[in-house]
């Protein structure tokens, strides 16, 4: 409004006003949408936290059950109980804490899948 | 009887058919994977009918399932792996739908039954076993040789490294089925306090409204664990699909 008296050689003036709303409305916008992206991942972690833990539950459990579905069954076929049960429920539990430290990133797994960072 | 809360899982049968001396009925379960995919059916055609350019709201809703189950999988398993986007989908929104409908009061919630959950993950298995051996041959048992271990304990290595993978369908199995069991078992106890305390009179009244709030917030939770069950289910086997399309590194 109080261009509108001024001379019309401040063009550039007005130029330079306008340009420096437009940056400091871009800056703002930018903050807010800053804000909202730090919003979103921050209520992230607490479901995340819950479904790795079901994770982590479920692949330990799932090691040792199957070393002892194995150990079961070679004990029946060869006759040789409990040493097959023994010896697959211990393979079985190391099983469970490779499948553990893979699910949570703090192995790496040799062939590549599972323990890649979207494995989590 | 309303209150047991393991009532809400029992199998019953509608129409009872019987093969051969096996028993084929047509139960509770099956009605309800019916529905689950009728539902899923539905939302897919008559929400991609139109086929705007602009899309709708459902139209937009089915394009985005569509887009964040392709970018999973193109993430994890590469675009080699697109090939079995069709198989990923239908498992997601078979068992994000079946989860859903599972909220509905007096539903029955076909995932929270192992076999059901079983079925789905050996598949799974089969599809990564079967392809990996016709696509790579011999190459794919690679995937149970880590590089850069020595030999003297290789064959302990390996052995464990094949129990890992066996114990992949089962853990798969046990995620979702439990979540499911849990979550629903833990809504139905809180829900029979409120009841129970509620018919003790005003104290009773004033203490329901900690077990009512709870129930309130485990709905709101159960809504999540729903969708996030899916989608890990979806992730896994989308590793798990890796593993078979690329097996050697």
């Amino acid at each position: 409004m109080s261009d509108s008296d001024r001379d019309p050689d401040s063009s550039t003036d007005r130029d330079s006003g306008l340009s420096g709303r437009l940056r400091d409305l871009d800056r703002r916008l930018g903050q807010r949408r800053d804000a909202n992206r730090a919003a979103v991942p921050a209520e992230k972690p607490r479901n995340q936290n819950m479904a790795m833990a079901m994770r982590l539950a479920a692949d330990f459990v799932a090691g040792v059950l199957v070393g002892a579905a194995l150990g079961l069954g070679f004990d029946r076929l060869f006759d040789t109980s409990p040493w097959g049960l023994v010896v697959f429920l211990l393979l079985g539990f190391a099983a469970g804490v490779l499948n553990l430290m893979r699910t949570a990133g703090l192995a790496r797994s040799g062939d590549g899948g599972a323990g890649r960072p979207e494995g989590r | 009887m309303a209150t047991d809360p393991l009532h809400q899982f029992q199998i019953q049968k509608i129409i009872p058919i019987e093969v051969g001396g096996v028993d084929l009925s047509f139960t509770n379960s099956a009605l309800f994977m019916v529905l689950t995919v009728a539902s899923a059916s539905a939302f897919l055609i008559l929400s991609t009918r139109g086929r705007g350019l602009v899309p709708t709201r459902w139209q937009s809703a089915a394009e985005m399932t569509y887009e964040f189950v392709a970018k999973t999988l193109r993430d994890s398993a590469g675009s080699e792996g697109m090939k079995f986007f069709p198989f990923v989908f239908s498992l997601f929104m078979f068992i994000l739908v079946a989860n859903l409908m599972g909220m509905f009061p007096y539903f029955f919630t076909v995932t929270s039954h192992i076999i059901i959950t079983a079925a789905m993950s050996i598949a799974v298995i089969l599809v990564v076993l079967f392809y990996g051996l016709w696509r790579h041959k011999l190459h794919f048992f690679k995937l149970f040789v880590p590089s850069g271990v020595p030999v003297a304990i290789l064959p302990f290595v390996v052995l464990i490294e094949v129990l890992s993978f066996l114990s992949r369908p089962i853990s798969l199995s046990i995620r979702l089925f439990a979540n499911m069991l849990a979550g629903h078992i833990t809504l139905k106890v809180f829900a029979g306090f409120v009841i129970a305390l509620g018919s003790l009179g005003a104290v009773g009244v004033a203490g329901a409204i900690l077990p009512l709030l709870a129930a309130v917030a485990l709905t709101a939770l159960e809504f999540l664990v729903a969708a996030l069950q899916a989608y890990v289910f979806a992730v896994l086997t989308c590793l798990y699909l890796n593993d078979a399309v690329h097996p050697g590194h």
